[in-house]
């Protein structure tokens, strides 16, 4: 085998990797731009005034507190399902551990096409209205499998020998959870908690079928779907895209560093 | 009965000896509530999805009618709703395919040539893309793909205007500019899935024990014939795995064609519409259960494959 990489190889994969950020670059180059109307190439003049037009936009406001009220609720019940799922599982082996193992995966192994479509058509049958609510009951339910896979690849690693020290050192099962479980979970779960968080905060596409129409419901994420569909200032979109991108941005690298002995089973699995 | 050596004397350490013995119980309090949330919630919504695709929507009172029947799949079947479901099969088929051919260089450096701080870079390189926000990567490329927009600019530029109206003009895919032709779509879905792509791969490739490579450069291959007959079957897992999430993804969006492209419907678009303004939540239900179906049957294969290991 070759140690080094034929040029060819090494172009291809930078290629690939710049395919991979180039656009990301564009959406803050366009925040500044002063063309509010086209995404004219190059932007005819550079300017900052759209920072100050997006903070006192009043109907951005209301969607960033609702969608980090989301997002923070979402991310609780995922962090309390997640690790319950995850400590059945790193324990006994029992019947129907596969099948659990698949349902927790399910909601995002199906498209969100289907997970939407499917809460809209039960939502009305249990007689509840569309509300925040109902968009957290969706969100939680696809955020659990995050907390979960990060929480059981950490218990995976924890040798079953030190619960078992604590219990003979006369700790009960509750102090076993307190002093010995939690601090050797403790940064898978945040690492899972912040993953869950910028996902919530992120989704739109079950959102659009569990939010109700009303502008009470109405996301960040749907408020720039809207704006995608019919643009207004066009560089306050980009100004709004930024706050989103820093919101799941800083989150997910929080996450790499906290796990990175164990990045793989980390981040690798959205 | 004597009193025992260590006297339970609390709540807490009582039932610490009922967990004790009774293992069962514990695991059950553990699984009660997550069994709850995802069994109700979620496995209730899928039955009640499934149940109302065997309901009927009658087109005249706009109301759906609770009572068992097959019309609603009878309709599913008809040209032109059989048309949007292979013409987002075809768009997943071909956005797999291209996903795979621009992710397999860069999963292939990253775990065979990249070390140290580059290993890093590629790893944070492939995920930070993977998770950063959905719509704000969909909406870089409307700027993008605009016909005023920068690809035209650097077509210009580098006077290549004719390759891009060529691709412009080629029947079907075409279209008055990128964002609002098949091509646009088919570029914006390679762009927004390909990391789902390099990350399996990578692991299938840093997988392929190195000895088997020295193996058959010894036995006297070239390096094309140990890529072609030795590291690609082994990564095939990988690629498989990857292309899960490709095809799923594409089969269930309804946001990127609605966004970029022509305005032909896609499975989820036809989804969102039908259930939305229409409130035809029987037909809606009916084509969800469509990509369901097919990830069934591609999840089967793909299990024959071996490419659950690589995951």
């Amino acid at each position: 085998m070759p140690f080094n990489a034929s040029r060819g190889l090494k172009v291809a994969a930078a290629a690939g990797l710049a395919f991979l950020h180039l656009p990301i670059v564009l959406i803050f180059l366009y925040a500044f731009t002063t063309e509010e109307r086209s995404f004219a190439f190059p932007p005819p003049g550079l300017t900052t005034q759209w920072f100050a037009v997006a903070w006192a936009r009043s109907d951005i406001w209301p969607p960033l507190i609702l969608s980090l009220q989301v997002a923070l609720f979402s991310t609780l019940i995922a962090l309390i399902l997640g690790t319950l799922i995850s400590a059945a599982m790193a324990g006994a082996k029992f019947w129907g551990r596969e099948s659990l193992s698949l349902l927790v995966v399910l909601p995002i192994a199906l498209p969100g096409v289907v997970t939407g479509i499917a809460l809209r058509s039960a939502i009305p049958i249990l007689h509840l209205d569309f509300s925040w609510i109902t968009i957290v009951l969706g969100h939680a339910t696809f955020c659990i499998v995050i907390v979960y896979n990060n929480a059981v690849a950490r218990l995976r690693r924890l040798s079953g020998a030190i619960l078992e020290a604590s219990a003979d050192l006369g700790a009960n099962a509750f102090q076993t959870f307190r002093y010995v479980l939690l601090p050797n979970l403790g940064t898978a779960l945040l690492a899972g908690g912040m993953l869950a968080f910028a996902l919530s905060f992120d989704e739109v596409i079950v959102t659009t079928f569990t939010a109700g129409t009303g502008a009470a419901s109405k996301t960040l994420p749907i408020w720039m779907l809207d704006e995608l569909i019919r643009p207004r200032q066009r560089p306050v979109t980009n100004v709004v895209a930024i706050v989103v991108f820093a919101t799941t941005f800083l989150p997910i690298l929080a996450a790499y560093y906290l796990t990175r002995d164990t990045a793989q089973a980390a981040v690798a699995q959205k | 009965m004597s009193p025992a050596i260590f006297a339970a004397t609390t709540i807490a350490s009582r039932l610490t000896g009922v967990f004790w013995r009774r293992p069962k119980l514990l695991l059950g309090l553990l699984l009660a509530p997550p069994l709850l949330w995802l069994g109700m919630i979620y496995l209730g919504s899928l039955a009640a999805l499934l149940v109302q695709s065997f309901y009927s929507f009658d087109d005249f009172s706009g109301l759906v009618v609770p009572q068992f029947t097959l019309t609603t799949y009878a309709k599913l079947a008809s040209p032109a709703n059989l048309s949007i479901i292979l013409r987002t099969l075809l768009m997943a088929l071909a956005v797999t395919l291209a996903s795979a051919i621009i992710a397999f260089p860069v999963a292939y450096y990253a775990a065979r040539y990249a070390r140290g701080r580059w290993k890093a870079v590629f790893y944070l390189g492939v995920m930070l893309p993977l998770w950063s926000s959905y719509l704000v990567k969909v909406y870089a490329f409307k700027l993008i793909l605009a016909k005023e927009g920068i690809v035209t600019w650097a077509a210009s530029a580098t006077h290549t205007d004719w390759l891009l109206n060529a691709a412009l003009a080629l029947p079907f895919v075409g279209g008055a500019s990128l964002s609002s032709s098949y091509l646009g779509t088919f570029i914006v879905f390679c762009y927004v899935w390909l990391p789902y792509m390099i990350l399996p791969m990578q692991a299938a490739i840093e997988r392929v024990p190195l000895g088997l490579l020295e193996a058959s450069s010894d036995l006297g291959a070239t390096a094309r014939q140990t890529f072609w007959t030795v590291t690609l079957p082994l990564a095939l897992p990988g690629v498989i795995a990857g292309s899960i999430f490709t095809f799923s993804l594409t089969l269930g969006d309804y946001i990127i064609p609605q966004i970029i492209g022509t305005s032909a419907s896609f499975i989820g678009m036809a989804v969102y519409q039908l259930q939305g303004t229409a409130g035809n939540v029987p037909l809606a239900a009916a084509f969800a259960v469509i990509p369901i179906l097919i990830m069934l049957v591609y999840l089967t294969l793909a299990r024959k494959a071996g490419a659950f290991d690589a995951l």
